[in-house]
Parts: structure tokens; C-alpha cells; sequence
């Protein structure tokens, strides 16, 4: 599960804790990284070694599966992150049109973050909300039957929040 | 008076539409005028057009009204909803309303009913009888009745389960395991997720008769990062069952031992293809393995896996429980039992619908949907997720089985029906699949991994207008070759959606004009 927001500052020390208490799972290497994710926003570089050196991986190998995974991010998002599906069932209900519309108003490409840093619009394929669609996460809450109004006051809601923590998912 | 019970879904489908305030409302509603109400917060009934639904125990017994805004609260109290009074968004008794009235609820019984969290709800509602029967029985009559009860994989290829946990069971090893694939990534699908935040102890329950059953101690549920709400309450249900004694050692105060945990995936489509799950339940990319060695005798960590969708593994409990023949007597043909078909989309009446195979698309489309939500014309469905084909309405007369949606090109998949009005532009939708495929391609195979870019590109010049016919006859040479050049589904399957565009909605290929051709 990965948060909306940065929660911890990068420290070594930090990381090895985070790897360390994951590290005797069969297959650990998915756990560590949604815990290093969680834990300071996204993935940083120089989490990297310390990863290689704990999966007995090269460093290449590590790179590898991070970039695999669409979640992983290896610089941090803006402070808020608004995952909207893009997916067939959202689309049937004008999901393609109001998500190209919110990305224009904020004069913003998929993926990207807003001037102030305070949003990032990520595309997402499908949140399992197809009966109430279109639909997006925000900070990790659902919303559903979004229309223009609908999207823009939450984007807006969080847009106009700067603390740092910020609503996570559940 | 005594304390009302009133029960408010928190699955994310009800929390997308407001539940989590409407449950506050009725809370400081019920201070307010010093009424006794106790909340419980459950799974949904599928009837998602109507959440939030609440629903009231009254002497009738439980009576819904829906959907609720938190501004009806105090009108619904003011109305007499503590004993079930009429009211514009009654409902009446679920059981009595004519889409859950149609149904019939073998693996989805108990969601929407119980408190999730509650083994005490989930035992009264027959939890836990179908591994007493399975202990009763032990592993070979178990896998037996399983085999006799016809359940096929409800993950998309439709494979009998009880021959896939045959060969797990007659495999020798140290140790072997049990997957849940819950990575439903298909556009249109949640029942997976329904039941995960619904009834988790139906799947623990199931996937502990599976490891009895075949021989495997541990377990794993392969969930989606998109989920974090039913993953939440699957890590809860697995710490409360562990504390009850249904995980771990001596289960039942049998001497069934299993462990079960909870993985979560990171964004990636294709990990729900068994052998990529695999991959990257190990700890590395999610990249597609041949086969064979198949998962059964070589998989997770190369020792026998049972990979099985949570569908299949969540209907386990009812079928020993009722007994194999008793769920064999519903469906048609090859295709038996019941299906959680899931209508998404643009429809009237989106939710879940459990039914013995067998009706038409029509039927289920037009009269148990509604038709579309926007009260115009259907114009074409998407069964089986975004690797499925369109249908038209022309196609209507086709029977929900395995086998007879095969024989039109079309695929059942994990259950899922999407509805387009008239307003979609059919290209554009062709268009979506193989950028869909670009982008989650494993990258193993060049058809899937380059040719789906190219077919992006290839309907980016028919929706210009250009060279259209020759471009048409380029996309249908390309996906011959995805089909057949493709390892997995994921480029195999690309195919039925862009073809099946083509061929039942032409004019949104042919038509093309370039906007400055007159120029
Ligand atoms: C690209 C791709 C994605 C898949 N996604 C899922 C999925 O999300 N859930 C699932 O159960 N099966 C999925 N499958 C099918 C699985 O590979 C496998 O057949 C299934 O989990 C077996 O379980 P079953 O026999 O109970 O259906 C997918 C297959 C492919 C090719
Ligand atoms: S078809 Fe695509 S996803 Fe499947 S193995 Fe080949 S490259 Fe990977
Ligand atoms: S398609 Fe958007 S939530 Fe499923």
C-alpha cells in the first residue's frame, strides 16, 4: 500500500530498521519496498545497496524490480496524490473526458505535480469501484459518480491542505 | 427500548459514495434524540446503484433504505425508520427486493449480512461446517467431491479445480502451498474484492480446506495495492482468526496446521497471471514463466502451488459444506454452479449478481441491469476485463457459459460485464486495449511487447483517416500475431477486444475522415 505523502526524511539507519524487520519473509523483497515507500514516500536511490546487499542482489537486479512495478516511485510525489482510473468501466461513464479535463486545468500530463507541489494526478486501472464509476482515490480515500464538480472540489480540497501528513489509505 | 441495530457497509464501493458520513450522521442523529442505536458496519449487498444502503432490524426484520445522503438522517428517524416505517428511499426487506430476490447466493451468502470481522456471525451464517466436513472426510475425498462439484477456475481460464489440487496432491514434496490470486485487475470486476472486505473468513476457510485437502501448511493471498481498504480488513480478519485458533496449528482441534499470509501487489496488471504472481511473490519482476513445469508441480519457490483464483477458493466452504452434487445441480453443460457475474459501467443497476450459468446476455444485460444508466441506447459490452471482446446487442441471445461465450469469440473471464451506450467511439476503445497492453507487458515476448505499441499507432492513423482499409487490414495481421506469437493471454488475448471492435462496429473504422482532408 503506498501513501500519499512523505512521511520521514532519508536516514541510513532508518532504511536498514525498515528492511531489517521485514527481511526473514519468504520472498521479502515487495514488503521492503512498500515499507520503504510508506516510510519516506518513495523509494530513494540510495536505498538501493542496502536492498542488494540485504536480498543478496546486485544492485542492477534490485533497479530491476523497482522499475517493474508501477507503483514504486524513486523521487517523492507531490504532498497529495490523486489516483484516477482510467480504465474501461470509468470510461463507459465519461471517465476519459473528466480525467483529460482535470489534467488541462492543471495544465498537468499524467504522473505529473502541480507548481506548488502540493498534487500529483497518477493514472490507476481500476480501483474495483466499476458499479459506482468513474471513480478516483484521494490520499488513498474513494470517491465515486465523480462528475467535473465532484473531482474538482476534492482535488481542490487537498489542494488547499498543506499539512504534511495529510489523509493515507486505510 | 432496546438497542436497534443498524448496519452500514463500509466496502469501498459504499465508502466511494459517502457511507463513512451518512454512519456519522446516524450516530449524531441518534445522540441527538437520545435513541439507542448500535452501528455495524458490513460488506455490501451488491446493489450499488442504492448505496449506501442502510439497513434497520426491526420485528420485520431487516429493512433497507437507500441510497442514503447524511441530510436524509434525520428525516428517516423523523419518519419511524427504527420500526422499518415507509419512507421515499425504503427499500423494503433485501432479501425481498427483485435483483437479490433473482439471485442465488452460494459463494456471496453471507456479504453484506455479517459484521466481516465477527467469527461468531460467520459461524452462525454456516462458517467453519465445511472444513469440519472436509477434516471429517480428509484430503483425497476432499479433492474428490471437489472434482464432482464441477467448480472451474473463476480466475478466467475456466481449468476444473479439482484436477489442478489432484496433481498438487499427488506431487511429493516438503512442502507445498496454496495461492489466492486476488489481484483482480480486470476493469469491471470487484467480487473479489467484495469478499475480501465482506466475508474474509469464507476465503480463510476455504484456502485451509485446500491445504488440508492437497498437503500444503502455508498460504498466501495475493492482493492488489488498489485494494487498500479490503486489505486492511483481510489483515484484520487474519490476526483475529489467528487468535481464535482457525490459523496455525491444531485447527478445530484437529491436526490441520496452516499459515496464511497477506501479500500485496504494486501496480503491475500482469501479476495476476499465475506465473508472474509467482514471480513476484518471490521477490522479482513479474515476469511470465513458461509453462510447463506448471505452478501444480513446480511453483512457488519450484515446489507444487495450487494457484487458484479467491473465487474458487471462497466457494470451497459451501461445497462441502451443501455437498459436491448439490452444487453441481445448478448451471448448464460444462459450466457448473453459480457465477458472481459483476455489472459495471454505464447500467442502470450495477452491483453483483450471483446466478447459476445459463442466462442469456440479454437478460442479464437488459432486465437484471436495467440497460444503461444514462437511459440510452446499449451499444455494446465488454465481458472478461479489458482482454475480453465487445459484444453488440446483436449478440444478446448468447448464453452466460463458458463454452457458448468460446464459441462467439468471447471469453467469460473473471465475470465481469461492462456497458457502453451509444455515445462510445469504438475505436478509441480498440485504441485503449493496446495501449493497455503496451503499458503492462511483461516484455517478454516482441508481439505483446512491441507489437502492442504499434497497434496503438496503427489506430492512431485509421482514427486519422488515413490509408484506413490498408491500416485496418495491418491491425488484423498484427493481432494474428499477438494471438498466436504470445506466451500468455496478456498479448494473446488483446486480440478479442480489438477484433471484436472491428468486426461488430465497423462504421467507427471506416468512417474516418481526416478533419482537414477538404483542404
Ligand atoms: C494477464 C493475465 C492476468 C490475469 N489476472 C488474473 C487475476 O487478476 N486473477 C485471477 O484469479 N486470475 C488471473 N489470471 C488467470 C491466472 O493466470 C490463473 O489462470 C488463475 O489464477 C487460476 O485460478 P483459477 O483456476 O481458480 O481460475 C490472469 C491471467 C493473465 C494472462
Ligand atoms: S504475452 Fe506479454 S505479458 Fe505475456 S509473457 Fe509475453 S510479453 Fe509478457
Ligand atoms: S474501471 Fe474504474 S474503478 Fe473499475
Amino acid at each position: 500500500m503506498t501513501l500519499a505523502t512523505t512521511t520521514t526524511g532519508w536516514t541510513r539507519e532508518k532504511a536498514a530498521e525498515v528492511i531489517a524487520e521485514h527481511r526473514n519473509l519468504d520472498g521479502p523483497a515487495l514488503p521492503i519496498l512498500h515499507a520503504l515507500q510508506e516510510t519516506f514516500g518513495h523509494v530513494p536511490d540510495d536505498a538501493v545497496p542496502l536492498l542488494a546487499e540485504a536480498l543478496n542482489l546486485s544492485r542492477a537486479d534490485v533497479h530491476g524490480i523497482i522499475s517493474f512495478y508501477h507503483d514504486f516511485r524513486h523521487a517523492p510525489a507531490g504532498r497529495h496524490v490523486v489516483k484516477v482510473c482510467r480504465a474501461e468501466a470509468c470510461q463507459s461513464m465519461g471517465g476519459h473526458a473528466l480525467a483529460e479535463g482535470l489534467l488541462h486545468r492543471l495544465g498537468l500530463q499524467w504522473g505529473g505535480t502541480t507548481g506548488d507541489g502540493q498534487v500529483t494526478i497518477e493514472p490507476v486501472y481500476c480501483l474495483g469501484l466499476c458499479a459506482t464509476a468513474p471513480a478516483a482515490l484521494v490520499d488513498g480515500r474513494p470517491v465515486g459518480r465523480l462528475n467535473r464538480e465532484k473531482l474538482d472540489a476534492v482535488v481542490n480540497e487537498v489542494r488547499n491542505d498543506w499539512s504534511h501528513t495529510g489523509r493515507v489509505g486505510a | 427500548m432496546a438497542v436497534t441495530r443498524i448496519f452500514i457497509p463500509r466496502d469501498v464501493a459504499a465508502l466511494a459514495v459517502g457511507a463513512d458520513d451518512v454512519a456519522r450522521a446516524v450516530t449524531a442523529q441518534a445522540a441527538t434524540l437520545g435513541a439507542e442505536v448500535a452501528l455495524v458496519r458490513t460488506g455490501s449487498r451488491g446493489m450499488f446503484w442504492l448505496e449506501p444502503m442502510v439497513e434497520v432490524e426491526t420485528a420485520q426484520g431487516r429493512i433497507a433504505y437507500g441510497p442514503v445522503e447524511p441530510s436524509d438522517v434525520p428525516g428517516l428517524f423523523a419518519a419511524g425508520w427504527l420500526e422499518g416505517a415507509s419512507h421515499r428511499l425504503r427499500v423494503g426487506r433485501p432479501e425481498d427486493h427483485p435483483f437479490l430476490a433473482a439471485q442465488t447466493r452460494l459463494t456471496f451468502a453471507r456479504c453484506g449480512i455479517v459484521d466481516p470481522l465477527s467469527v461468531a456471525d460467520y459461524k452462525a451464517g454456516g462458517g467453519y461446517r465445511g472444513l469440519v466436513k472436509a477434516i471429517e472426510l480428509g484430503g483425497a475425498a476432499t479433492v474428490e467431491a471437489v472434482t464432482k462439484s464441477g467448480l472451474r477456475g473463476r480466475g478466467g481460464a475456466g481449468f476444473p479445480t479439482g484436477i489442478k489440487w489432484k496433481t498438487v496432491r499427488d506431487a511429493a514434496a516438503d512442502q507445498k502451498y496454496i495461492i489466492c490470486n486476488a489481484d483482480e485487475g480486470d476493469s469491471g470486476t470487484f467480487a473479489d474484492r467484495m469478499i475480501l472486505e465482506g466475508d474474509p473468513f469464507c476465503l480463510i476457510e476455504g484456502m485451509t480446506i485446500a491445504g488440508l485437502a492437497v498437503g500444503a501448511t502455508k498460504g498466501f493471498i495475493y492482493s492488489r495495492s488498489e485494494y487498500p481498504h479490503a486489505n486492511a480488513t483481510m489483515a484484520a480478519a487474519l490476526q483475529v482468526a489467528r487468535a481464535e485458533g482457525l490459523l496455525g496449528r491444531g485447527i478445530l482441534g484437529s491436526d490441520v496446521e496452516f499459515h496464511l499470509e497477506l501479500r500485496v501487489g504494486a501496480g503491475a496488471y500482469v501479476c495476476g497471471e499465475e506465473t508472474a504472481l509467482l514471480e513476484s511473490l518471490e521477490g522479482k519482476r513479474g515476469m511470465v514463466r513458461a509453462k510447463p513445469p506448471l505452478p501444480a508441480l513446480k511453483g512457488l519457490f519450484g515446489r507444487p502451488t495450487v494457484v487458484n483464483n479467491l473465487l474458487s477458493l471462497a466457494t470451497i466452504p459451501v461445497i462441502m459444506d451443501q455437498g459436491a452434487q448439490f452444487y453441481a445441480d445448478f448451471g448448464m453443460g460444462r459450466s457448473r454452479g453459480t457465477m458472481p457475474i459483476q455489472l459495471a459501467g454505464n447500467i442502470l443497476h450495477g452491483g453483483l449478481f450471483e446466478t447459476a450459468f445459463g442466462l442469456t446476455l440479454g437478460e442479464i444485460v437488459m432486465e437484471i441491469g436495467g440497460g444503461t444508466a444514462s437511459r440510452r441506447p446499449v451499444r455494446a459490452v465488454q465481458a472478461g476485463g479489458p482482454l475480453g471482446a465487445y459484444l453488440p446487442p446483436s449478440q444478446f441471445d448468447t448464453l452466460y457459459d463458458y463454452e457458448a461465450f468460446a464459441a462467439r469469440d468471447a471469453l467469460i473471464g473473471h465475470g465481469g460485464l461492462v456497458v457502453f451506450d451509444d455515445t462510445v467511439d469504438m475505436a478509441h476503445m480498440a485504441r485503449f486495449a493496446m495501449e493497455f497492453c503496451a503499458e503492462e507487458s511483461c516484455g517478454k515476448c516482441t508481439p505483446c511487447r512491441i507489437g502492442s505499441t504499434r497497434g496503438a499507432e496503427v489506430v492512431d492513423r485509421i482514427l486519422a483517416g488515413k490509408d484506413v482499409a490498408a491500416n485496418i487490414t495491418l491491425l488484423e495481421d498484427l493481432c494474428n500475431t499477438m494471438k498466436f506469437g504470445s506466451l500468455c493471454a496478456l498479448g494473446g488475448f488483446t486480440p478479442y477486444p480489438v477484433l471484436s471492435a472491428i468486426k461488430h462496429f465497423p462504421e467507427d473504422f471506416h468512417g474516418r475522415r481526416l478533419p482537414v482532408a477538404a483542404e
